[in-house]
């Protein structure tokens, strides 16, 4: 019973601590890549709020609640409503089985930094952000609105295109460790940068950055809500907090794309050298974050037949030969 | 002064033609092109041009508020009366051209004879609501009274703010300082007009 009882507090703890950290991060990073974006362009960006316009995010939060709350009159009202809550709600529950930081001991009491460590961990993170998939799905069908349904059309092929990628560039790494759990894949790459997986499986850990960067509609695969051709896809007709919840599942899953790209790729929390791994793993996320933003700057983005291109007949082909080759080799 | 250099359109010969590369029909020709644009690392040079960017932290933004850009002494802003150099008195003798120019029909004066019969100007607005800043006024003004200035914020609580005379006539204190500029636009004087303009019969 005492187990039990403490285990439920320790868990709705690390639940507590996981949203607000990541709520607060995903307001954070807004900030940041307003600041890269502009530097990269000779920009300054915010200055006006607060000491270098720290505070702009706090602004941005006071607008976005503050706002009107708009439901458009000829929308299917109960699911316009729901579809904001499932981006930013699978988008949250995908974490869950991500380990973000080691073990450590605090008052005593020795902390796993994961809200469950399930025996096919990778496997329910994946799943979990493809559900997200019907956020835009379904709030830009319910908007009774051309851009938006042109957003969820581009999302559907998206999505559908990427997941095979994400699938298949996963399975060469988790043939060679043998597990799906995260704390399995993190353990046995152990013992310095040799063991990464990244030297033995540079294809897979390309291909999955790519489609992660699909899975996160980030530039060169934003399509789904590019301001030039479809005003802002399937998040056209909302407004207020709808909109931001949008916002923070989309920044909530650069961090999950970003953690799992970390543990499954770099060595995850191991520590290197002098470097403890809670460092380490901070350090290699805010590469991949600061990757997001520097190639959004740098690059262009692309059609929907280029996308469909890229994944079905280049990407896709690549990560089955790139099965075969790792199994043959393990054989 | 020599004009071929200006009558002479023709700039064809410093044309630089962009390189392009013959389209591919085959497949073969289409996967030669892709592998050599993957491998090629076009990409990262895209990367590193705005990484350089980032890092020489040459920053171009003006901050408008605080800092302004200059703006060229010919710009067409909101209007100014000027007042004579000598005595301070307006510039403006009523002669009505600016009013009769105006293809807005944005200009309306009231005249007199004062007491020294002499022509005044009682009253002089132009509605800013209709005015399309052509500069035909200050062109057409024979005594350089209406010019334009350089004020372009205009932003104001009323759509009669900067119209009326009180509004564009340069205040005696400041006239008195002398800072009432010149303005270098349509209808004035050019640099060198000494030098060029010749003077009246009526002075040799």
């Amino acid at each position: 019973m005492c187990s039990t009882t403490s285990f439920v507090i320790d868990t709705v703890i690390k639940l507590l601590v996981i949203l607000l950290v990541f709520s607060a991060l995903a307001g954070f990073t807004t900030y940041i890549e307003r600041k890269v974006l502009a530097f990269m362009q000779r920009r300054l960006g915010p200055m006006n709020v607060g000491p270098y316009g720290v505070l702009q995010v706090l602004a941005d939060g006071i607008k976005l609640f503050a706002k009107e709350d708009i439901v458009p009159q000829n929308s299917v009202k109960p699911i316009f409503k729901i579809a904001p809550i499932i981006a930013a709600a699978s988008a949250f529950t995908a974490m869950a089985a991500i380990p973000f930081l080691p073990e450590f001991t605090i008052f005593g009491h020795t902390v796993q930094p994961i809200v469950a460590d399930i025996n096919v961990g990778i496997l329910y993170v994946l799943g979990v952000m493809a559900v997200g998939m019907y956020a835009p799905l379904l709030s830009g069908m319910a908007s009774s609105n051309k851009w938006s349904l042109l957003g969820a059309a581009r999302t559907v092929i998206q999505f559908l295109s990427f997941e095979v990628v994400t699938g298949l560039s996963l399975i060469a790494p988790l043939m060679m460790v043998g597990s799906l759990s995260l704390i399995d894949i993190n353990d046995y790459q152990a013992g310095g940068i040799g063991n990464w997986l990244i030297w033995s499986q540079p294809v897979a850990f390309i291909l999955f950055l790519m489609s992660g960067y699909a899975e996160t509609n980030r530039t060169p695969f934003d399509l789904l809500e590019h301001e030039a051709e479809i005003v802002s896809g399937y998040a056209t007709e909302y407004s207020g907090m709808r909109w931001g919840l949008f916002f923070i599942g989309e920044y909530a899953n650069m961090f999950t794309v970003a953690f799992l790209a970390s543990i499954v790729f770099l060595g995850g929390y191991n520590p290197l050298g002098p470097i403890p791994g809670g460092i380490m793993i901070l350090l290699k996320v805010s590469f991949f974050i600061f990757l997001f933003l520097w190639v959004r700057a740098a690059w262009p983005h692309i059609r929907p037949d280029q996308l469909m291109w890229l994944f079905w007949k280049v990407l896709m082909p690549i990560a089955v030969i790139n099965i075969l080759i790792t199994g043959l080799l393990m054989m | 002064m020599d004009l071929t250099n200006y009558n002479n359109r023709d700039i064809s010969k410093d044309y630089k033609y962009v390189k392009v590369e013959p389209i591919p029909h085959t497949p073969w020709e289409k996967f030669k092109r892709v592998v050599k644009r993957t491998f090629s690392c076009e990409l990262f040079v895209g990367l590193w041009i705005v990484f350089r960017e980032m890092v020489k932290f040459n920053i171009h933004t003006v901050k408008y508020p605080e800092e302004k850009l200059p703006i060229s002494p010919r710009y067409r802003a909101i209007h100014e009366l000027l007042r004579l150099m000598e005595s301070g008195n307006e510039r403006c003798i009523g002669c009505g051209l600016c009013e009769k120019i105006c293809i807005a029909k944005c200009i309306r004066m009231d005249t007199k004879i004062d007491e020294n019969s002499r022509k005044a100007v009682t009253e002089y607005t132009i509605n800013f609501g209709r005015c399309i800043f052509c500069g035909y006024c200050a062109e057409v003004c024979p005594e350089l009274a209406i010019v334009h200035g350089p004020e372009y914020e205009n932003a104001s609580e009323q759509r009669a703010h900067f119209a009326l005379k009180e509004d564009m006539l340069t205040p005696i204190d400041v006239f008195k300082a002398g800072k009432q500029k010149e303005f270098p636009g349509f209808g004035a004087l050019g640099k060198y007009a000494d030098e060029v303009v010749k003077k009246t019969p009526l002075a040799y």
